[in-house]
């Protein structure tokens, strides 16, 4: 197989790649020079053909999501950035924003261009310090380029686009939990519908997309719908609800591996490949035991299923939530699932915004009974009963707001249905993975 | 019609109406529970408590049901649409939802103020779990007796269903509550130092479905099935506000606003919620007196109403005699005292007492800088009595015109009275010793009122009358409104309501009905025509 030539992060090895000197060097912002000599509905359907799917981890298609917005409205339309990447194990925005700032810029003025956008915000995760000077330094430029502000490349575009930091919570990576930060409130996600190309930022038709998503916008309209059709899988003929999975796409690699990297490869790559071609396999030469295919949210994938191809539909045929954000964490045969289980779920109760009951209540009472299990204290009802938590706190397609319960409760669902025999085995030994001192405290 | 089915029973709504799934079910007479849900309140579909199936009868009569269950408030309906409440599936749903809220809940129900009327309780018993398989410690968090002068907070009791921080933002507007910290650590909370204590706060203790948000002023001084209830109307400001007046023993513990579209909505004030309490004061008249130069002659009703009425017609046939009579009489005791008098002379002045009024007009909600924001959602009027539009169509009725108090006092210092016939009321005052001493130049002066006053100081007769809450009859609100007031309990002593007084000095036979009052001054009295026959109900009806 050929080594595949990466299209999104191609420029990041080079010295200074995030200046916008060298970015023009490399052709950057040609494509918006196409875009914007194109209908803004041209372009909405170029990347609608191109079969461009969200990479926040939902997986709607891009395009779709554009054509969604309100005919003729007078305005203003907004389009949220969605940078707020906080998904464990997931590190593909931070990369493309630290690296290459002009790539996302240009596709946030494609997309602008295309949803009749006069003002981008970008949701920057508060933890990216870097990504947000190099970001304002790239925006700086921008306007001084004249590539953001009033009259774009003398076509008469108006754009600005404005940097806002979070201030560190999960719940702001949803959609309208975003919106809602935005617009000064408590990140409560929003009953939907209104979907935001309704009503959105400000009460006015929103479009929010991930980093990733508005970088691969650059190069469809840069190389054409083919080529990115080019790469990745195509839908299933038998599953009429497959889109198919086109495209380039970042990989995160992190956990027990030689060589925790991010990797730009077409959709589609087995996990296998991806952990030991990439990721130099498994640390200090052990075994794979489960691998989470894209952010914890997503569910394990069990050592028998490392042959599942990473694409928008692989995850979901061996009982996962779905590709996520593609961030593959390996957990080597050493560690107990029990305490990768707490540690999902712990992450889970402390991020859960305490909006809808299921979730406000269903996170913090899995956690505690995890916590009790690795006291040494558990029953093997206790596995049935995560089950059930985990189940009625997540039906997909889901009994809350968002889908933050969906989230928590697919790695449970998962892990007491493929790792049962380990939960029982645990709980029957009446071990503790904890320290006395640390049980001690527990009991009080 | 539209028709949307519930349970498969067929519920039809208005072209116009825009109903939700709860509101639906209601008008078939299944209850969807839920928590977060207040018709006056914004959708915020987040205590998934009210988690429904929904579907859609096709044409042919097949229903094509959707996969996911939906929050019915959050949810309209819409013609032919399919909403199953009662499944397996929902059934598990409410289920799992009550084991939540019961999770870290202290299931303190022997000592919590709610029990008896919480929706925890009702709706466990009927669709919850009957044990908890929590095995771990419950969340503990303390009690916040610092949310507001008239509210405290048990915050463990919380189901986080956040009405009341909607009710500060959208119906006060002045957002003092807030929902702190995220998951299951979040909690009802003030900002430091700026508690909820706007003219509204109380509304929050009947908004809060369970326990945690409590009246300081109720706290832990009745159980809630001990009490009986009387509709009424609250008889503090014109806006007069449907209410309950909750008793036990002829004690009143607590007013609740009674829900009324006609009249108020969903609330009411503090000023009126907490401003019953003289109706147990110490100082109430509970004794009728007859007076013979300044000495207390009697205390029996028996001697007292004769005597009143044996004065007042040998006033009539010496001279003119007056009558002042309160805005905070009812339509009926008006009617009862205005035409006894004419009954007795044609020489007869009629005014009515001063009306307090106090400020502006005080309009909700308002904005941070305490400005009012259109639209307007809740009123406390500026009239600061009950019924001034009701008692002045009878004057008007009788006497074309309504004269103030001052006039007819003016008259009384120069002698111009054999008699007159003062009614209070107005648990403020409503005579000061100035106005008072032109009594002095009367004969016979009779006061009808709840608390002694310069007034009744010098009256030959005082007759002890009751409060809103020991009365029937009907107040006339600032709209125009008629709304009816239930006795809820007897008056203090000897007391007894003005409608039976006033019966009983017309000689009238029988007992006081204040329907048949009604009736026969609907007959009479053309503004109230609209009496005649209607029943006035629980909402009242516009005149």
């Amino acid at each position: 197989m050929p080594r595949f030539e990466p299209v999104l992060l191609k420029r990041i090895d080079k010295p200074n790649s995030a200046a916008l000197a060298g970015y023009r060097a490399d052709g950057g912002y040609t494509a918006l020079k196409k875009a914007l000599a194109m209908a803004p509905d041209d372009v909405t359907n170029l990347v609608k053909d191109s079969g461009l799917r969200g990479r926040g981890g939902a997986g709607f298609s891009a395009g779709a999501k554009w054509s969604f917005l309100p005919k003729n409205h007078p305005g203003p339309i907004y389009l949220c950035v969605n940078a707020d990447e906080s998904e464990p194990g997931t590190f593909n925005n931070r990369i493309l924003m630290e690296q290459d700032p002009h790539q996302l810029l240009e596709g946030i003025a494609i997309a602008c261009h295309a949803i009749r956008s006069n003002a981008a915000y970008i949701y920057l995760r508060y933890e990216y310090g870097r990504s947000y000077r190099v970001l304002d330094a790239a925006i700086k430029e921008c306007y001084a380029a004249g590539l953001l502000g009033e009259n774009i490349l003398g076509t008469g575009f108006k754009l600005d686009v404005r940097l806002h930091r979070g201030a560190g919570a999960y719940i702001c990576g949803e959609e309208t939990g975003l919106i809602e930060s935005l617009e000064g409130k408590r990140a409560w996600p929003r009953i939907k519908p209104p979907y935001p190309a309704i009503e959105g930022l400000f009460r006015k038709p929103t479009i929010v997309n991930n980093v990733e998503t508005l970088c691969c916008v650059t190069h469809i309209l840069t190389r054409g719908v083919e080529w990115f059709k080019s790469m990745g899988v195509p839908p299933d003929p038998n599953n009429k609800r497959d889109q198919g999975s086109y495209g380039p796409k970042l990989y995160c690699i992190s956990g027990h591996v030689n060589k925790p990297c991010c990797v730009e490869l077409p959709l589609g790559v087995m996990a296998r490949e991806l952990i030991d071609v990439h990721g130099g396999g498994v640390w200090k030469g052990r075994k794979a035991k489960a691998v989470v295919p894209g952010g914890i949210s997503m569910g394990f994938l069990s050592a028998n299923e490392l042959d599942t191809k990473l694409d928008f539909e692989g995850p979901g045929k061996v009982g996962c939530l779905g590709l996520g954000t593609a961030a593959v964490v390996v957990i080597d045969d050493q560690t107990s699932m029990v305490d990768v289980l707490y540690n999902c779920c712990r992450f889970m109760s402390h991020e859960s915004c305490g909006q809808c009951t299921p979730c406000r209540e269903g996170t913090a009472w899995m956690t505690k009974i995890l916590e009790r299990i690795r006291t040494g204290r558990g029953k093997l009802e206790d596995i049935d009963l995560l089950y059930e938590v985990a189940n009625s706190m997540g039906i997909i397609p889901g009994t809350t707001i968002c889908g933050l319960a969906d989230g928590a409760a697919w790695p449970v669902k998962n892990a007491v249905t493929k790792f049962r025999g380990e939960f029982e085995e645990y709980i029957r030994s009446g071990r503790s993975s904890i320290t006395p001192a640390q049980q001690l405290m527990a009991a009080h | 019609m539209p028709t949307v089915y519930v349970n498969n029973q067929p519920v039809e709504f208005g072209a116009e109406e825009r109903l939700n799934c709860v509101q639906a079910a209601q008008r078939a007479g299944v209850e969807i529970p839920h928590y977060c849900w207040h018709r006056a309140l914004s959708v915020v579909a987040s205590c998934r408590m009210c988690l429904v199936e929904v579907g859609q009868k096709k044409p042919d009569g097949a229903i094509a049901m959707q996969p996911k269950l939906i929050p019915g408030c959050q949810t309209p309906v819409t013609d032919g649409m399919v909403i199953v409440s009662d499944s397996d599936k929902v059934k598990a749903a409410q289920k799992a939802t009550l084991e939540y809220l019961l999770l870290d809940h202290p299931l303190d129900c022997p000592t919590c103020d709610q029990a008896g009327e919480c929706y925890l309780q009702d709706y466990s018993f009927r669709y919850g779990r009957g044990y908890s398989r929590l095995q771990e410690p419950k969340e503990q968090p303390p009690d916040k007796t610092y949310i507001g002068d008239q509210i405290t907070l048990f915050t463990d009791r919380c189901i986080l269903c956040s009405r009341c921080v909607r009710f500060t933002r959208e119906i006060s507007g002045t957002a003092e509550l807030q929902i702190i910290n995220r998951g299951n650590h979040a909690e009802i909370d003030i900002f430091p130092d700026e508690p909820c204590n706007n003219k509204l706060a109380g509304n929050v203790v009947d908004l809060c479905p369970v326990g945690a948000l409590c009246s300081k002023d109720f706290l832990y001084k009745q159980r809630v099935w001990w009490l009986k209830t009387a509709n009424s109307v609250c008889p503090n400001c014109s806006t007069g506000c449907s209410i309950f007046v909750d008793e036990c023993e002829d004690r009143v513990y607590r007013l609740r606003p009674r829900y009324n579209p006609r009249a108020q909505g969903d609330f009411m004030c503090d000023e009126g919620r907490f401003g019953w309490k003289y109706v147990h004061g110490d100082e109430r008249l509970h004794l009728p007196v007859q007076r013979d130069g300044g000495a207390a002659v009697s205390h029996d009703w028996d001697v007292v109403l004769p005597a009143a009425r044996t004065a007042l017609a040998e006033a009539a046939k010496r001279g003119e005699i007056a009558a002042v009579l309160s805005p905070w009489m009812t339509l009926e005791e008006a009617y009862l005292l205005v035409s006894y008098l004419k009954s007795l002379t044609s020489k007869l002045s009629l005014a009515v007492a001063p009306v307090r009024t106090v400020g502006e007009d005080d309009k909700y909600p308002k904005d941070v800088h305490g400005r009012t924001m259109e639209p307007t959602k809740f009123t406390i009027r500026a009239e600061k009595c009950p019924n001034r539009r009701g008692v002045e169509m009878i004057l008007q009725h009788f006497a074309g015109s309504v004269m103030p108090m001052g006039d007819v006092l003016g008259r009384a210092s120069s002698g111009a009275f054999t008699a007159m016939y003062l009614v209070g009321g107005d648990p403020q005052g409503w005579i000061n010793e100035v106005q008072a001493a032109a009594l002095d130049k009367v004969n016979t002066v009779i006061v009808q009122d709840i608390l002694p006053s310069p007034a009744s100081q010098r009256a030959k007769v005082v007759l002890a009358g009751g409060s809103f809450a020991e009365r029937e009859g009907t107040f006339v609100n600032h709209a125009g409104l008629a709304q009816s007031i239930h006795r809820a309990i007897r008056s203090p002593g000897e007391g007894r309501p003005d409608g039976r007084i006033l019966w009983d000095l017309a000689e009238r036979r029988g007992l006081f009905s204040a329907a048949a009052v009604r009736r026969e001054m609907a007959d009479q009295v053309p503004a109230l025509k609209p009496l005649l026959d209607a029943e006035l109900g629980e909402l009242g009806i516009k005149l």
